[in-house]
C-alpha cells in the first residue's frame, strides 16, 4: 500500500493533463487551478517519499509486461535526487507558463503535453531497471515533440523534425543495446555495483560495445557533441519549453540516464576495470569547450543559452566519468545546481522577449534600468554558471576539480579552467552591456504592470530561482541540501 | 456460475452468432444498424466469457455431430484461438460502433448501409471459424468465405476502381486458395487425414510433402500481402470505405498469416524448413523496407496506411526464420503480439483517416495543415495509434520487436537487426511526417463537426494500440495455452 | 498406369493451364475461366486420392471436400461474373486495365 505513493506521483501529472486536453480554450481559470494544484501536490508527494527514502525506507511497484519482464519502479536517493528537481522546478515553470501563455493559442494542447512530459521525466526518475527506463525516456521524446513545435511556424516544424530525427535515432539504438544486454545479462534491474561484474569475462568485448551504444544513445538527449545538434535548433520553442527541457526534463533525462548506466547497470569497478570511462571523459571534456567556443559567436540570447547548456550538461558526465567519489559528487550536484541556474537564465531570457520582445543580445544594451529585478536574476544565475564563490556553481566546479586531483588527471583541471574562463568570456560581455551602456531603444514604460517591470507570474520564478542558486551555494554544507544528499547517494552506494 | 461458464461452448456461438445476424441484416435492412451493433456487442461478451473458461479449464474442443477425426470436423479453441477470437471481437466492436455512424440510415447512400451490415457480419463469422478450426480443410473453407465477402466489402463503394480492385482481389485469392487446396490434397493423398494435430505427428520429410508445403505456403503468402505479391492491397484500399478497410487491414490479411503459424508450428516442424524459413525472412525484410519507403512517397493518408501494412506484414514474416529450437516460445508470442497490437493500431488509424475524409472532404496529406481543431486532434490520435506501427513504448509493437530482436540475437541471425532497426526509423519519420501538418499554424475559414461515434471509438482503440504494451501479460499467457511451444520466452544468450 | 495417376496427372495438368491463363490472359471472361480449370484441376486431384484400387470403395472424405469445394468454386464465379459484367457496363473495357493513377487516386 506504501508504495502506491509512487503510482500517485506519477498520476499527479498525468491526470491533470489528461483533463486539460479536454478543455476548452476559454476555461483559464479551471485550466490554471488544475495545473497548480496538480503541481503542489506532486510536491507534496515528493517530499513525502523524500523523507522516508531519508530513512532508508524504499518503495517498489512492480507490474509483469511479458514472462521474466516487469515494469519497476522505484524510488532511491538517486531517484529522488531527480525527482525532487523536476517537481520543484515544474511548479516554477508552471506559474511562469501561466504568465507567458497569456493570450496566445493552444494553451489547452500546451499544458496537457506539458504535463505529459512531466509525467514522463517522473517515470525516469523513479524507473528501478532499464526496461522502465526506456519506456518513460521514449515517452518522454513523443511528449516534448509537440512542445517544440508549439507555435506552429515552418522554423517550429523543421526543429521539431530534427529533434525527432536525432532522439528517435538515439532511442532505437537504446532500445537495441537495452534488449542485447539483457539477452547477455539477465534482468536489468538497477542496483548499487552494476548487474554485470559476474559476467563470463568471453562477453567483455560485446560489453564494451554496448556500453559504448548507451552512452551514444543517451548522449544524443544529454547533448554530447556531435549529438547536440537538436538543441540550438529547438530553441524556437516558447521560453517555458526552453527552460523546462533545459533546465530539468530532456537534457537531464539524458545525463540521469548515463549516470544510471556507469553507477547501476555496469557499476562503476567494472567500468574501470574494462577502460570504459576514459573515452566519455574525453567526449565530454570535448563537448565543454565546444559548447563555450560556440557560445561565444552566438548573437540570439537563447541560442548562446543553448550552447551554455551543451557545455555544463556535460560537467556532469565528467565528474561522472572520473570516477573518483569526489568528482561524482561534483557532477551529481551540478545536476540540481545547473538546473536551477541555467532555468533562472532562461525564465529572464524569456521575460525580456516577452515584454520587451527583445532576441537578440545586441539589443539587450541597458536594460537593467528597465528590468532591474530580471537582470538581477540573470545576473546572478550567469555569475552562478562562471563559477563565482559562495554560488552554486562554485561548489560543482570545486568537487569536480578537486575530484580530477584525486583521479590522477590533472588535464581535466585544465579544462575546467579553460571552460571557466570562456563562461565568463560569453557571459560578462552581457552583463557589461546590461548595466552599463546606455539604452539604445524605447520601450514600453512599467506603467503597463502597474508600476512592476512585468507580470508578478514572469518575475516571480526566476527570482525565486536566482534565491536559490544563492543558497545552493552559502548553505550547500548544511543538511538537506542537494550537496548534502549526493554525498549521502555515495555513503550508500559504497555500502554504508 | 464457473460451470456455466465452462460448459458452454462460447467459441462455437461467436461463430453463429454473427452468422445468423448477417441473415437477419439481410432480410431486415432497416433494422441492420442495430442488429449489427447488438451483435458486435454480444460477441465482445462471448470472447471474454470464452477466455475465461480457457482460463479456468485450458483449451477446450469440439467435435461436430460428434464424428471425430479423422473423418470429423473438429472445432478447438487453444491460445492462439482465443487470443485472436478476443482481439477480434475488440476491434470489430470499434468498428461497428464507428460504422453506425459511417453509413448513415438515410440518404442516397443507402444501399451501401443495407449492404455492409450482412457482409460484415458474414466476414466476422468466417474470420472467427477460421481461427477455432483445427483442420486443413475446415480452414481452406472458412479462408474462402472471409475471402469472399472482403471482395464484397471492397466493391461496396460501387465506382469502377473500386471494382476492379476487387475483382483483382478475388482472382488473387482464388488462386492462393487454390495452390492451398492443391497442398492440403498432395497431404491427404499421402496420410488420409487433414486434422492438424494428427498430420503433425504423422508428417516426415519427403518430397512430396516440401511440394505440398510450398504450396500451401505460397498460396497462403499471396493471401497476406507479403512483398512482392502484395500489390493488391493499396489498391484495394484506395477506394474502400474506412471501416472496411480497417477491417481489411486489420483482420483479414491476419487469417491468412494465422493458418501459416499454425502450419509452420504445428504441421511442419518434421520438415527441414530453414530454407523456407529464410526465404519467407528475405521476404518480409524486403516488405518492411519496400513498405516503408513506399509509404514515406504517399499524398494520400489512406494509401500511406496501406504501404505501413505491406511493411508491418513483413515483421509478422520475420517470424518463421527467427523460430528456432531455443527461441520457438519467443517467435511464437512476438508474432501474436505483432497481430493484437498491429490490429489494433491499423484499425484506428484506418477510423481515423476515414473520419478525416469524411469531414475534411479529402485526405491529402498536405491538406491536413492547418489542422487545428478537431482535425488536429484526430491527427494526433492517428499518432497515438501509430505508436506501435513505428515500436514506440508501451505499445504492443514494442515488446513484439524486442522479442524479435532477442531471438534474432540469440540464433545469431543478426542481418534481420538492421532491418528491424530501420524499420522503427522509416516508420517514425513516415507518421511524423502527417503530425507535422497538424501542428502547423494555418487559419482556417471553417472547423468542421465531428459526430462523436466517429470520433470516440478511434480514440478508444488507440489508446489501447498505445498502452497494449502494459496490459500484455494475460493475453500472452492466453496465447500460450496449448500452443505448440515450449521454451521461455525470453531467452538468455549463452557465448 | 492406374486411373487414379491419370486423375491426379490430368489434374495436375489442367492446374497448370488455368494458371497460365489466369496469369497471361487480360479478358475478364478468360481470367474467370481459367479460374474454373484451375479448380477442376484441384478437384480432380482430390478424387485421385480418393481411389482405393480397383477392389474397394473409394474414399468418401475427397469427394465430401470436392462438393464442397464445387459450392465455394461455384459462388466466387458467380461473383467474378457480376463484377466482370458490371465493370464492362462502367467503363465497356473487357480487362482490367483501369488506369493506375486512376485507380490509386
Amino acid at each position: 500500500m506504501n508504495d502506491l505513493i509512487l503510482l500517485a506521483i506519477l498520476l499527479s501529472s498525468l491526470l491533470p493533463g489528461l483533463i486539460i486536453f479536454t478543455l476548452p480554450e476559454e476555461s483559464v481559470r479551471l485550466r490554471t487551478t488544475l495545473n497548480l494544484t496538480g503541481a503542489l501536490l506532486k510536491l507534496l508527494l515528493v517530499a513525502v517519499l523524500f523523507l522516508r527514502v531519508a530513512q532508508r525506507e524504499y518503495a517498489e511497484l512492480r507490474l509483469p509486461l511479458l514472462p521474466d519482464m516487469e515494469l519497476v519502479l522505484r524510488a532511491d536517493a538517486l531517484s529522488l535526487l531527480f525527482l525532487t528537481l523536476s517537481a520543484f522546478l515544474w511548479f516554477l515553470t508552471t506559474i511562469y507558463a501561466i504568465g507567458y501563455l497569456e493570450g496566445s493559442p493552444h494553451r489547452s494542447r500546451f499544458f496537457g503535453f506539458f504535463s505529459l512530459c512531466v509525467c514522463a521525466t517522473t517515470g525516469i526518475a523513479l524507473s528501478g531497471d532499464m526496461v522502465t527506463f526506456i519506456i518513460f525516456y521514449e515517452a518522454l521524446t513523443i511528449s516534448t515533440y509537440p512542445l517544440i513545435v508549439h507555435r506552429g511556424t515552418p522554423a517550429a516544424l523543421s526543429a521539431g523534425r530534427v529533434y525527432l530525427a536525432y532522439t528517435l535515432s538515439g532511442g532505437v539504438v537504446l532500445f537495441f543495446a537495452t534488449v542485447w544486454l539483457r539477452s547477455i545479462a539477465g534482468p536489468l534491474d538497477f542496483t548499487s555495483g552494476g548487474v554485470v561484474s559476474g559476467l563470463d569475462p568471453a562477453l567483455y568485448g560485446s560489453l564494451s560495445i554496448i556500453f559504448a551504444l548507451l552512452i551514444l544513445s543517451l548522449g544524443v538527449k544529454a547533448a554530447l557533441v556531435p549529438l547536440h545538434i537538436w538543441l540550438p535548433s529547438a530553441m524556437v520553442a516558447p521560453a517555458p519549453v526552453s527552460a523546462l527541457l533545459h533546465a530539468v526534463a530532456v537534457v537531464k533525462a539524458g545525463a540521469f540516464g548515463i549516470i544510471r548506466v556507469i553507477h547501476d547497470i555496469f557499476g562503476l569497478d567494472f567500468s574501470i576495470k574494462l577502460n570504459l570511462l576514459f573515452p566519455l571523459a574525453l567526449l565530454a571534456a570535448f563537448t565543454i569547450i565546444y559548447g563555450s567556443i560556440r557560445a561565444l559567436s552566438q548573437n540570439d540570447l537563447k541560442r548562446r543559452l543553448a550552447f551554455s547548456t551543451v557545455s555544463q550538461v556535460s560537467y556532469i558526465l565528467l565528474g561522472v566519468a572520473m570516477a573518483t567519489p569526489l568528482a561524482t559528487i561534483g557532477g551529481m550536484v551540478h545536476l540540481v545546481h545547473q538546473g536551477v541556474m541555467k532555468i533562472t537564465l532562461f525564465f529572464c531570457a524569456g521575460n525580456l522577449a516577452e515584454t520587451l520582445d527583445i532576441h537578440k543580445i545586441d539589443e539587450m544594451d541597458g536594460v537593467g534600468r528597465r528590468m532591474p529585478w530580471t537582470m538581477t536574476a540573470f545576473t546572478i544565475g550567469a555569475l552562478g554558471m562562471i563559477g563565482l564563490p559562495p554560488l552554486a556553481g562554485f561548489i560543482s566546479k570545486w568537487y569536480l576539480g578537486l575530484g580530477s586531483l584525486a583521479a590522477g588527471q590533472p588535464w581535466i583541471i585544465v579544462v575546467l579552467i579553460a571552460s571557466t574562463l570562456l563562461n565568463a568570456a560569453y557571459f560578462l560581455p552581457i552583463l557589461h552591456r546590461v548595466w552599463f551602456v546606455e539604452p539604445r531603444q524605447d520601450w514600453p514604460p512599467s506603467t503597463l504592470y502597474s508600476g512592476r517591470e512585468t507580470t508578478w507570474a514572469l518575475l516571480a520564478p526566476p527570482l525565486v530561482t536566482a534565491i536559490l542558486v544563492i543558497l545552493l551555494g552559502i548553505l550547500a554544507h548544511s543538511v538537506g541540501s542537494p550537496l548534502y544528499w549526493v554525498e549521502l547517494i555515495a555513503a550508500r552506494e559504497d555500502g554504508l | 456460475m464457473t460451470e456455466l461458464i465452462v460448459h458452454q461452448h462460447w467459441f462455437l456461438w461467436m461463430t453463429l452468432l454473427p452468422l445468423g445476424a448477417a441473415v437477419a441484416t439481410f432480410l431486415a435492412p432497416r433494422q441492420a444498424r442495430w442488429i449489427g451493433f447488438t451483435t458486435a456487442l454480444l460477441l465482445l461478451l462471448c470472447a471474454l466469457l470464452a477466455i475465461a473458461a480457457a482460463i479456468i479449464s485450458k483449451a477446450q474442443t469440439i467435435t461436430a455431430g460428434n464424428w471425430s477425426t479423422p473423418l470429423g470436423i473438429e472445432l478447438r479453441a487453444d491460445g492462439l484461438a482465443l487470443v485472436m477470437l478476443a482481439i477480434t471481437a475488440l476491434v470489430g466492436f470499434i468498428v461497428s460502433c464507428y460504422a453506425l455512424s459511417y453509413f448513415p440510415a438515410r440518404g442516397h447512400h443507402q444501399s451501401r448501409t443495407h449492404y455492409f451490415w450482412p457482409l460484415w457480419l458474414f466476414l466476422w463469422g468466417g474470420c472467427n471459424a477460421l481461427f477455432i478450426s483445427a483442420d486443413l480443410f475446415n480452414l481452406y473453407v472458412t479462408l474462402e468465405l472471409v475471402t469472399l465477402a472482403s471482395v464484397a466489402l471492397i466493391a461496396l463503394e460501387g465506382g469502377k476502381a473500386a471494382l476492379a480492385a476487387a475483382l483483382r482481389y478475388l482472382f488473387i485469392g482464388l488462386l492462393g486458395s487454390l495452390a492451398y487446396l492443391l497442398g492440403v490434397g498432395i497431404l491427404y493423398a499421402t496420410y488420409a487425414t487433414v486434422d492438424i494435430a494428427l498430420l503433425g505427428d504423422m508428417l516426415s520429410a519427403t518430397r512430396l510433402n516440401h511440394a505440398a508445403m510450398s504450396l500451401m505456403v505460397a498460396g497462403l503468402v499471396l493471401k497476406s500481402a507479403l512483398f512482392p505479391l502484395h500489390f493488391w492491397l493499396p489498391q484495394a484500399h484506395a477506394k474502400a470505405p474506412a471501416p472496411v478497410s480497417a477491417v481489411l487491414s486489420a483482420l483479414v490479411i491476419k487469417c491468412a498469416y494465422v493458418i501459416l503459424l499454425r502450419l509452420w508450428f504445428e504441421v511442419f516442424p518434421a520438415l527441414e524448413t530453414i530454407a523456407v524459413g529464410h526465404l519467407l525472412g528475405l521476404l518480409g525484410s524486403l516488405a518492411i523496407i519496400w513498405g516503408s519507403l513506399m509509404a514515406l512517397r504517399q499524398e494520400r493518408l489512406k494509401l500511406l496506411i496501406a504501404y505501413s501494412t505491406v511493411a508491418q506484414i513483413g515483421y509478422l514474416f520475420l517470424v518463421f526464420p527467427l523460430a528456432r529450437s531455443q527461441t520457438m516460445a519467443a517467435a511464437w508470442v512476438a508474432g501474436v503480439l505483432m497481430m493484437m497490437a498491429h490490429a489494433c493500431g491499423k484499425a484506428a488509424m484506418f477510423m481515423v483517416a476515414g473520419t478525416i475524409h469524411h469531414t475534411a472532404g479529402s485526405d491529402r496529406i498536405s491538406r491536413l495543415a492547418g489542422a487545428g481543431g478537431p482535425i488536429g486532434v484526430l491527427v494526433v490520435v492517428f499518432t497515438l495509434a501509430a505508436t506501435t506501427i513505428i515500436g514506440l513504448p508501451p505499445s504492443g509493437g514494442f515488446f513484439a520487436k524486442w522479442l524479435f530482436i532477442n531471438a534474432a540475437l540469440v540464433t545469431g541471425q543478426w542481418w534481420y537487426l538492421p532491418i528491424i532497426l530501420s524499420g522503427t526509423l522509416l516508420a517514425g519519420a513516415y507518421i511524423a511526417r502527417v503530425l507535422g501538418w497538424a501542428f502547423l499554424d494555418v487559419k482556417r475559414s471553417s472547423y468542421p463537426v465531428i459526430p462523436w461515434v466517429m470520433k470516440w471509438p478511434p480514440l478508444v482503440l488507440s489508446v489501447i494500440a498505445l498502452l497494449f504494451g502494459l496490459i500484455a501479460f494475460e493475453p500472452v499467457q492466453i496465447a500460450l495455452i496449448g500452443a505448440p511451444v515450449s521454451t521461455g520466452v525470453l531467452v538468455e544468450l549463452r557465448p | 498406369m492406374s486411373m487414379a495417376l491419370l486423375y491426379a496427372g490430368s489434374g495436375i495438368i489442367l492446374f497448370s493451364i488455368g494458371l497460365h491463363a489466369l496469369l497471361v490472359r487480360r479478358h475478364l471472361l478468360r481470367k474467370i475461366l481459367a479460374a474454373n480449370i484451375m479448380g477442376s484441376g484441384v478437384f480432380m486431384v482430390f478424387i485421385a486420392m480418393g481411389a482405393r484400387g480397383d477392389a474397394g470403395v473409394a474414399d468418401p472424405v475427397p469427394q465430401a471436400m470436392v462438393l464442397t469445394g464445387i459450392v465455394v468454386s461455384l459462388c466466387f464465379t458467380a461473383v467474378a461474373i457480376v463484377l466482370a459484367v458490371r465493370i464492362n457496363h462502367l467503363t465497356g473495357c473487357t480487362t482490367l486495365a483501369i488506369d493506375e493513377e486512376s485507380a490509386i487516386d
